[in-house]
């Protein structure tokens, strides 16, 4: 029991990263239908400018913010000088820009850090907390928290206010969007800088349990996917379970099987996915009348 | 004159889809543009919506020239468009896609719009929660041109808003086109039931693979002898 409890903890801790940049996908897909293989960049270099601002010692609230702000607007940029030129391209071909960024922006961030592994002290100590058996890490708490956080506020964007609202209306149906007068240009940058602070908000808290370097952003950003792909790409509650999902899965199957295993069983999940049910849990099930 | 169209010509790649149309249309008159499947009828609303490159002539919108404005601009200086398919925000409640037709323009005046559009089509009112794809073709008729009234547009574009309809939702959606005319609003209308649209309309043009062919007042390519029976089957 105590041990199924100390599995559910990690997997949880995990899959609310996963949901946050399984929710990155799915906001650039919706804009876009391109799927952005640089979503992983973001939570590396959410990650790697927290450590690096707060160990040159700058207080931690402040490198956070710096932080989000720098990620923001790399994805901005992204979105600015390599997606908005190709905008007629194939979506395959703007896929592939994508995984090109992403090679770029691993090289940057060694040019700009370097190739080590940075660590930042956990939010509010290390002093584990203990329940039925099983203990658990203030920082899982912290992430647990600030995902679930980051997940209403984008619920509350998307349903309650108009921007939002017109950047769903854009994912349905882009020329009935345009016509009704939304910049769809401006949809598609606001949602590179939504994913991009996704990403950056899953990097900071996380660092403090799992470290960061260059290449953090590889696995973190494909487990985002297998959770995007798992929930139906495009669809935002999807993307949450399929994240917490992934990362249950992932514990459970390291805790149980094997710990080399670990990384094997998001992909196992998205050739599942793929081959038995390709529209996802949530996936797109028409209702519309013609 | 509140629209003017000169000389306008559009491509899809290397085909030709428009060459050389002029059309004009006046305040608070009801245009109708008629012609085949295929014409280039919708091609030519897409190319006044800001949606389609235009590849020579222009167009001028209350005298200022619109050719290379973008289309959100568009909708803010009053051209709205209730396209063909109706193109309702599917899973998106009636009440949402009517609040988004007023997305250029916020505030007090949308409330009153929004209940205006409810009293205009009661059965919009009545199924206000529901996702706009569950509505019947009619209802998601009336919807789209509910929500394209509702950016307060100077000149309203629909584009067969008779499609795919049955005869009894035709002759309803006719009616909401005539009262619309009869407020005062400017409508450019295409379709291919060239009757009902040129029985309606004060002038109307035919369009012919690409080309404007003739024009005149509506009643009288009703009784023009060529219209008869390339259009309307008589």
């Amino acid at each position: 029991m105590a041990e199924l409890l100390q599995y559910l903890f990690a997997g949880l801790t995990s899959g609310a990263i996963y949901a946050l940049a399984g929710l990155g996908f799915a906001i650039i897909y919706n804009a876009s239908h391109v799927i952005n293989f640089a979503q992983g960049e973001f939570i590396m270099i959410g990650g790697m400018a927290t450590a690096t601002l707060t160990a040159a010692g700058i207080p931690l609230p402040a490198a956070i913010l710096a932080a989000m702000i720098l990620t923001m607007l790399v994805g901005m940029a992204l979105e600015k000088f390599a997606i908005e030129p190709a905008r007629n391209a194939d979506v395959v071909t703007i896929i592939i820009i994508t995984i090109g960024a992403s090679i770029f922006l691993r090289g940057a961030a060694q040019v700009v850090w370097d190739k080590e592994f940075h660590a930042l002290a956990p939010f509010s100590g290390e002093t584990p907390i203990r329940i039925l058996g099983a203990t658990l890490m203030p920082q899982s708490l912290w992430v647990f928290g600030v995902s679930m956080a980051a997940i209403a506020l984008l619920w509350w964007f998307f349903n309650r206010t108009l921007f939002g609202k017109a950047m769903l209306a854009t994912s349905f149906n882009r020329l009935a969007a345009q016509l009704m007068g939304i910049g769809v240009k401006r949809v598609l940058l606001v949602s590179f800088a939504l994913s991009a602070l996704l990403g950056a908000v899953g990097g900071i808290v996380v660092t403090p349990i799992a470290f960061t370097n260059y290449e953090a952003g590889i696995m973190l950003g494909l487990k985002g996917f297998s959770a995007a792909v798992l929930g139906g790409l495009g669809n935002g509650m999807g993307a949450v379970v399929g994240g917490l999902i992934v990362g249950i899965a992932e514990a459970l199957g390291a805790g149980y099987v094997s710990s080399a295993y670990k990384d094997a069983i998001a992909f196992v999940i998205i050739l599942f996915v793929l081959f038995f049910m390709p529209n996802g849990l949530f996936g797109k099930k028409g209702v519309d009348r013609v | 004159m509140l629209l003017e169209i000169r000389g306008l010509s559009s491509h899809y790649g290397r085909i030709q889809a428009l060459d050389d149309v002029s059309v004009t249309v006046d305040q608070g008159e009801l245009v109708a543009l008629v012609g085949a499947n295929g014409a280039g009828k919708t091609t030519l609303l897409r190319c006044l919506s800001g949606v389609q490159p235009i590849s020579a002539g222009s167009i001028r919108f209350d005298g200022a020239d619109i050719t290379r404005t973008a289309p959100e601009k568009r909708v803010a200086l009053g051209i709205a468009q209730v396209p063909e398919g109706r193109q309702v925000f599917g899973p998106m409640s009636v009440d949402d896609n009517l609040r988004l037709g007023a997305y250029r323009r916020q505030g007090r005046q949308m409330a009153d719009d929004l209940e205006r559009m409810y009293t205009l089509f009661p059965v919009l009112f009545k199924k206000r929660e529901l996702p706009a794809g569950t509505l019947s073709g009619g209802q998601q008729q009336m919807l789209a041109i509910a929500r394209a009234l509702m950016s307060n547009p100077r000149l309203l574009l629909l584009d067969e808003p008779s499609m795919g309809l049955a005869p009894l939702l035709v002759a309803e959606i006719f009616a909401v086109v005539q009262s619309l005319r009869g407020d005062g609003v400017t409508i450019f209308l295409v379709e291919q039931n060239a009757h009902a649209a040129l029985t309606l309309a004060d002038r109307g043009y035919v369009l012919e693979t690409g080309s404007v062919v003739m024009t005149d007042q509506g009643h009288a390519l009703l009784a023009d002898e060529r219209i008869q029976q390339a259009y309307l089957g008589l």
